[in-house]
């Protein structure tokens, strides 16, 4: 598999692997995918009082461009509200990444994730 | 001096030994005649050069040279073999067996067969990925013509028990054959004492050049087969078309070089492997594909659970090896030798085959281990299925999102 220079870097230097201690203070957790399928994401927002992002953690299984997705979306997600992270669409990522056609699903996966972090959030804060 | 990538891909393709190499130049150069010119020395010397190639394949194998026919590989071989023989004898019954765990060469000519009217079962294996006897026995219809299975399986190189199997198609007149693209140079064959009708070959699998097969047709009993390539009627009319003199010649060198280095080889490459595996084993959670002492001494195929395939061949990238995972593949499908060793498809994601060859040395083994130990290591740092069972959740009985 050809992959660009940015899939590459994020592959190579994962930004922000890691995971917040789930019970912590405005930590939400969103996971998506399935083993079978080759690949599973989880990601972590830490949203401060203000409703910022001040914080974003992720461990993924599946292949470059699902590691690279979900590395991308923890820098991305940071510094913005949970419904500016929202904002953030699959073909951005797709995009930035130059993901190959047969890799789209990656992409899409992180936006997933992105969702599944903010409604576990807002499950938690606003239920 | 490492050089990199480090080649662990033997059962993709081998090199061409450079004493292969240095036999077929003058055939393409010097001694360029048509194998089939019959009235001229150039002709005369390419033919008597083929015929010595037919000796040493043949030597090989322990068959009779009139027994070999020319092809263009093994995938050419087993489409000769099996839609040849149905067709011929289709008069007596329209069924064909075969296992799930055969390369795609022999799975789609039997499949393009069903399209024909022909009828066919596909074995399951058992979880070692070698048949079971009576399972085949039980397959077996009053209108079974032909059986296929092979020799050595690709991915995982376990040896099927084909003695076994040619004794009970021998006895009830079915025709079986079998691919032994992966076999040559790697299990002792006999045929002579093999009840086998039809054998496939390939020379790139056994360091001789892309290309160029051959079919083993037995004499006795006589095996007749329909020909999908007509033409000039060369090799007896089953396989038209100018014979390819350098690559046949290098084909015959290969097979002898097999012939008579076997041995000495497989015991180097053997210890190479146990070490290989002896090494990896050591890693948590990692599961040997196949049956480990029914396996050719060159193959190792293990899963590393929790890190995903593709991902661990980009990590591995100065070695050159193969995987199951479906990221590696047009399909997007796991791959299905694994699945029909009942492997889940998270563990097939998981896998990598490391086949070993003639040039592997032990510094590239050392390597190679110390690299695995250092980016599963990594990959599961960034696992969150790793984390789960580290925190002692079984992944069974997570409800997955499948997408």
């Amino acid at each position: 598999m050809a992959y660009s220079e940015k899939v590459l870097d994020h592959y190579e230097n994962p930004r922000n692997v890691g995971s917040f201690a789930k019970e912590e203070e405005g930590v939400a957790t969103g996971m998506v995918g399935a083993p079978a399928c080759g690949d599973v994401m989880k990601l972590q927002i830490k949203v401060g009082k203000d409703g910022v992002i001040e914080d974003a953690k992720f461990k993924t299984y599946g292949c470059g461009s699902a590691i690279a997705s979900s590395s991308l979306v923890t820098e991305w997600v940071k510094g913005k509200t949970i419904d500016q992270a929202l904002e953030i669409k699959n073909t951005q990522i797709a995009e930035e990444l130059a993901l190959p056609p047969v890799k789209i699903h990656c992409s899409i996966l992180a936006e997933d994730a992105i969702k599944a972090a903010v409604a576990d959030y807002k499950k938690k804060h606003e239920g | 001096m490492l050089k990199f990538p480090i080649y662990l891909d033997y059962s993709a393709t081998t090199p061409v030994d450079p004493r292969v190499a240095a036999k077929m130049i003058p055939w393409l150069t010097e001694h360029f005649g048509n194998p089939a010119s019959r009235s001229h020395a150039y002709g005369w010397e390419a033919e008597k050069a083929v015929e010595e190639a037919r000796e040493q394949v043949a030597a090989l194998v322990n068959a009779d040279p009139k027994e070999i026919i020319w092809t263009s590989g093994a995938t050419e071989s087993n489409n000769l073999a099996i839609k040849g023989a149905a067709q011929f004898y289709k008069g007596k019954g329209k069924h064909i067996i075969t296992l799930k765990t055969e390369h795609k060469a022999v799975l789609d000519t039997v499949r393009e067969l069903e399209r024909q009217g022909f009828e066919a079962t596909y074995l399951d294996v058992q979880e070692n990925g070698l048949v079971d006897l009576q399972v085949l026995k039980a397959a077996i219809r009053p209108d079974t013509i032909v059986i296929s299975v092979m020799y050595v399986n690709n991915e995982v190189g376990v040896i099927q028990p084909i003695a076994e199997i040619g004794e009970l198609c021998r006895e009830k007149g079915i025709v079986f054959h079998v691919d032994a693209a992966q076999a040559t140079g790697k299990v002792e064959i006999d045929l002579a004492t093999l009840k086998v009708d039809l054998m496939s070959f390939s020379a790139h699998k056994t360091y001789g050049p892309k290309g160029i097969g051959a079919l083993y047709v037995r004499r006795k009993p006589r095996v007749r087969l329909e020909a999908q390539m007509h033409g000039g009627g060369h090799e007896r009319g089953l396989r038209s078309g100018t014979l390819a003199t350098h690559q046949i010649i290098g084909m015959g060198e290969a097979f002898r070089i097999a012939r008579e280095e076997m041995a000495a080889e497989n015991g180097r490459i053997r210890a190479l492997r146990d070490k290989l595996l002896k090494g990896l084993q050591d890693i948590e959670a990692t599961y040997v594909n196949g049956d480990v002492e029914q396996r050719v001494p060159h193959n190792l195929n293990i899963s590393f659970a929790y890190v995903e395939g593709e991902s661990l061949i980009m990590a591995i990238k100065d070695v050159a090896v193969s995987s199951g995972s479906a990221c590696t593949s047009a399909s997007l499908e796991p791959s299905y030798v694994l699945r029909a060793l009942g492997r889940n498809d998270e563990l097939a994601h998981s896998s990598i085959r490391f086949t070993i060859g003639r040039f592997t040395t032990e510094e590239e083994i050392d390597y190679t281990i110390a690299l695995l130990h250092r980016k599963i290591g990594k990959l599961r740092e960034l696992s969150p299925l790793w984390e789960m069972v580290q925190e002692g959740v079984d992944l069974d009985t997570v409800q997955w999102a499948a997408h």
